[in-house]
């Protein structure tokens, strides 16, 4: 895949429509029926999935889905791919492996903010400082779902709860700043809700070169019904950064979270394949030999 | 009466060279023709500290830390003084400094080994400076051991091989100087001669690597941790030139899925720690185990609980490696039975843990991982066995990668494959590899698992027995080699007795135990722990007789032969 500085969402978009797509959405859905509740945002991520992949035009065995734990790593079990459901916050890490030794196939990472942000902060650092060529999209809810309903790292810190009565008092967590300042090599926000738009983000992020992060406000209608409100504060942002690390950064600290599309685009080159082999085994024992 | 063996400390504060005059001295005897192994004593600074270089050479293999030195080298004497516990010395102990170097220290002193004046300076006065009065002393010795000069100066040249070659030369000329000077000290170390034949100077840490890359592995994800950094650092250009790649992982938990999920993708993968990095693992195992990956892991043990000693030997983490993980997550365990055994075992570790679908945990220690030793270059090496990839594409419905029947082993293909998509998956899951919470699935999928280690049958791998008497010793790792050399010491004194060596730990090898054991009366087992943790687990498996006795210390120190044979006799 080469660097093509010049494409941005809406040229994906055209790209999408090219005429080598042979593939439909339903193709990339396994029939399973997720877990979760109706009306969940990660429906509309995993449809944007489908509709990305479809448009993407790989066939279903050439993706793999990797995931930690939280309602939205079920993910990759929904869709036809092949798939790793790991251990909670590792689901970076075991793709890093795969990508690597692995570049033949491509390589989606999905989850939520606990699994990413929290137990699996410090990959989501190195993930984004080692930039493999892979795509990450975190279904932000700002909860943990699964456990019915503590706070996350980028829950409000007044946000009332059984376990934190009254907030958590804490700061939230900023993943696009966090993600800039490491050295992701792309960073966007979505929304479930547009799964159309999203979708678009998701392709424009496969094509990216290195480490692409999506993060996805997907809100929690059980436990956060309040999110409902979403649809009305989400709108396209204004700004798109390329290159500029500082600015990007900036943009992404004034911001309220809710501006969508692609707010930064690095240059830097994606690790690099393992070479071919040069030497064999046999090369190496010969360094023991007492002469 | 010509000697068998002769062991040798080379000591100083940092500078002085002691490290090198024992590398340079192992490999001149291997040059020679003798076995030999070299330990390393370092102190607590993390550069440029005081150290010691600890060298046994022998007529035959040397696979134990000797009982006692027969000759102490003191480069210098500042703060050799804390070695003194590790470094047991006699009455028959000759001890050789320079009387420029002051006052022998009281802990050294007290050992009443006998001490001879030996001008380090003599001879490279005029070389460029005192820093080579390491050579000048190693020259002395191998004259005095009967080496060439020849075998020396290679073996200055194949340590300082990366110095520029006026280097080399002059620390070749500081050793030649040796020579001529040794023949002011009167002592006899003549040797019995050596056999001369294809040999290797490798280290355990080495050796595993070897091993692993021997048997395919192409990915490792780590963390540096002593002692098992070396490992990975004489493994990294290795495997990029071999087509593979080493990622040096944020943390623990990276290192171990990185590689799980390279394995995933078909690539036979690694992970290398030591005990707190394994704690840190212990999870991804659960996960290998449930989604039925491939994993090896090895474990170089050193003294724990927590940190520990980061430097030190010991054989603590069995209960850890058996047991470690939350639920039923049954996986293989082996253990080198000897540095010379560590590429075989790693190797082995490689196939089994394709073969079965499973972590395999490599339990070495910093013993056998850090002595570099001289081996016979021929060792036995274990018959390939691959991972089975191909399965065949459902008609309709998903692919069952988990599949339920009579072999409980089930195609697992690598991604790519069309028509074959499948779920890694920890969760409790049916046979396509989706999430169930069912009894019947989960019961299955346990049962499937379980019956996969159970029908591991590692026939001639199991292990090794020597000698058919009564009293038998059971080891593992880097305890076979002291038990070993124990028994030579009583079948010599006319109480023969009979070794056991564990290779394959978990699943026990129940049979070929038992058949090693017929006839025995008494059984001692042996291992470097305080909990007896070998010897649980054995009487836990029926294994050994309620009878059995079990000698069980901590590490730091190496098991030494006498320690052993004292108890059996």
């Amino acid at each position: 895949m080469s660097l093509d500085t010049d494409k941005t969402v809406h040229d994906a978009a055209a790209l999408s429509e090219a005429p080598h797509c042979v593939f439909d959405a339903k193709d990339f859905a396994s029939g399973a029926h997720p877990v979760w509740c109706p009306g969940c945002g990660d429906f509309g991520v995993l449809a944007a999935l489908e509709r990305a992949l479809a448009k993407h035009g790989r066939p279903p065995h050439e993706v793999v889905l990797v995931s930690g734990i939280g309602c939205s790593s079920r993910l990759p079990g929904y869709m036809s791919t092949y798939g790793f459901h790991g251990v909670h916050g590792r689901a970076l890490a075991a793709a890093t492996g795969l990508k690597l030794t692995r570049p033949d196939l491509e390589v989606i990472v999905v989850g939520g903010d606990g699994d990413g942000y929290s137990i699996g902060g410090n990959h989501f650092i190195h993930a984004c400082r080692r930039n493999v060529d892979m795509l990450y999209v975190v279904m932000d809810n700002r909860v943990y779902g699964m456990t019915k309903g503590q706070p996350s790292p980028t829950t409000e810190a007044d946000w009332d709860s059984d376990i934190a009565p009254g907030g958590i008092g804490l700061r939230p967590f900023n993943p696009l700043a966090v993600a800039i300042a490491s050295g992701a090599n792309y960073v966007a926000r979505g929304f479930s809700g547009d799964p159309n738009g999203l979708a678009d983000l998701i392709l424009d992020g496969l094509h990216w070169p290195g480490f692409a992060f999506i993060e996805v406000l997907s809100p929690c209608v059980t436990f956060r019904p309040e999110q409902s409100g979403w649809k009305k504060l989400v709108r396209p942002s204004a700004i798109s950064v390329e290159a500029d690390r500082a600015a990007a950064t900036a943009l992404v600290l004034a911001d309220d979270g809710f501006s969508l599309g692609v707010l930064y685009r690095g240059d830097r080159a994606a690790v690099a394949p393992p070479l071919k082999p040069s030497i064999a085994v046999a090369d190496i024992e010969r360094e023991f030999t007492l002469a | 009466m010509a000697r068998k063996s002769f062991a040798v400390v080379f000591a100083g504060s940092g500078g002085s060279g002691a490290m090198s005059a024992g590398a340079i001295f192992l490999r001149a005897c291997a040059r020679a023709g003798y076995f030999g192994m070299m330990n390393q004593l370092f102190g607590a600074q993390v550069r440029g500290g005081e150290s010691a270089a600890l060298v046994q050479i022998g007529v035959e293999p040397v696979e134990a830390q000797p009982d006692r030195y027969d000759l102490f080298v003191a480069l210098d004497w500042d703060k050799v003084d804390q070695f003194a516990a590790e470094i047991p010395l006699d009455e028959a102990s000759i001890i050789i400094a320079d009387p420029q170097a002051g006052a022998m220290p009281p802990n050294i002193a007290k050992s009443k080994a006998r001490s001879v004046a030996f001008d380090m300076n003599e001879g490279v006065k005029h070389g460029r400076g005192p820093q080579r009065i390491n050579m000048h002393a190693v020259g002395a010795i191998c004259a005095l051991l009967g080496l060439s000069t020849g075998d020396v100066e290679a073996a200055v040249a194949d340590v300082f091989k990366d110095k520029p070659a006026d280097v080399v030369a002059a620390n070749q000329q500081s050793a030649v100087s040796g020579f001529a000077a040794s023949a002011n000290l009167t002592l006899n170390f003549r040797f019995d001669p050596p056999q001369q034949a294809a040999r290797w100077l490798i280290s355990g840490n080495q050796a595993i690597a070897l091993g692993a890359l021997r048997g395919g592995v192409r990915f490792v994800g780590c963390y540096p941790i002593t002692p098992a950094t070396d490992l990975v650092e004489w493994l990294a250009p290795h495997l990029m030139k071999l087509g593979g790649r080493l990622v040096l992982g944020e943390d623990e938990l990276a290192s171990v899925n990185m590689a799980l999920g390279a394995s995933y993708g078909g690539t036979p993968a690694m992970t290398v720690t030591a005990g707190p990095g394994f704690s840190l693992m212990v999870e991804t195992i659960g996960l290998a185990v449930a989604a039925e990956i491939p994993l090896v892991l090895v474990n170089v043990m050193r003294a724990g609980p927590s940190t520990g000693i980061a430097s030190k030997t010991e054989q603590s983490d069995i209960n850890l490696a058996i047991y470690g993980a939350h639920g039923d997550a049954p996986r293989v365990v082996m253990a080198p039975m000897s540095v010379a055994d560590c590429a075989a075992t790693a190797e082995y570790a490689t196939y089994v843990a394709e073969a079965l679908q499973t972590p395999v945990i490599v339990l070495s220690d910093q013993q056998l991982g850090q002595s570099t030793t001289v081996i016979d270059s021929e060792q036995p090496r274990p018959k390939p066995m691959t991972r089975r990839v191909n399965g065949v594409a459902p008609a309709d419905g998903a692919f069952k990668r988990y599949a339920i029947g009579a072999d409980p082993l089930t195609p697992m293909p690598r991604p790519g494959t069309p028509g074959r998509e499948w779920v890694a998956e920890g969760l409790t899951h049916n046979e396509v590899g989706l999430p169930a919470s069912g009894a019947g699935p989960h019961v299955a999928q346990i049962n499937k698992r379980a019956k996969k280690i159970a029908r591991f049958d590692p026939g001639a791998w199991w292990g090794e027995c020597w000698g058919d008497s009564a009293t038998a010793i059971v080891a593992f790792g880097s305890t076979i080699g002291p038990a070993r050399e124990a028994a030579r010491r009583l079948a010599a004194a006319g109480r023969p007795v009979r070794v056991i060596a564990l290779r394959v730990i978990a699943p026990l090898p129940a049979e070929p135990l038992a058949r090693a054991l017929h006839g025995v009366r008494r059984v001692i087992v042996v291992e470097q722990n305080h909990g007896a943790q070998l010897y649980h687990y054995l009487l836990g498996q029926k294994a050994i007789p309620t009878a059995a006795e079990s000698v069980a210390r901590p590490g730091p120190l190496p098991y030494r032969p006498s320690e052993i044979a004292s108890y059996v006799a």
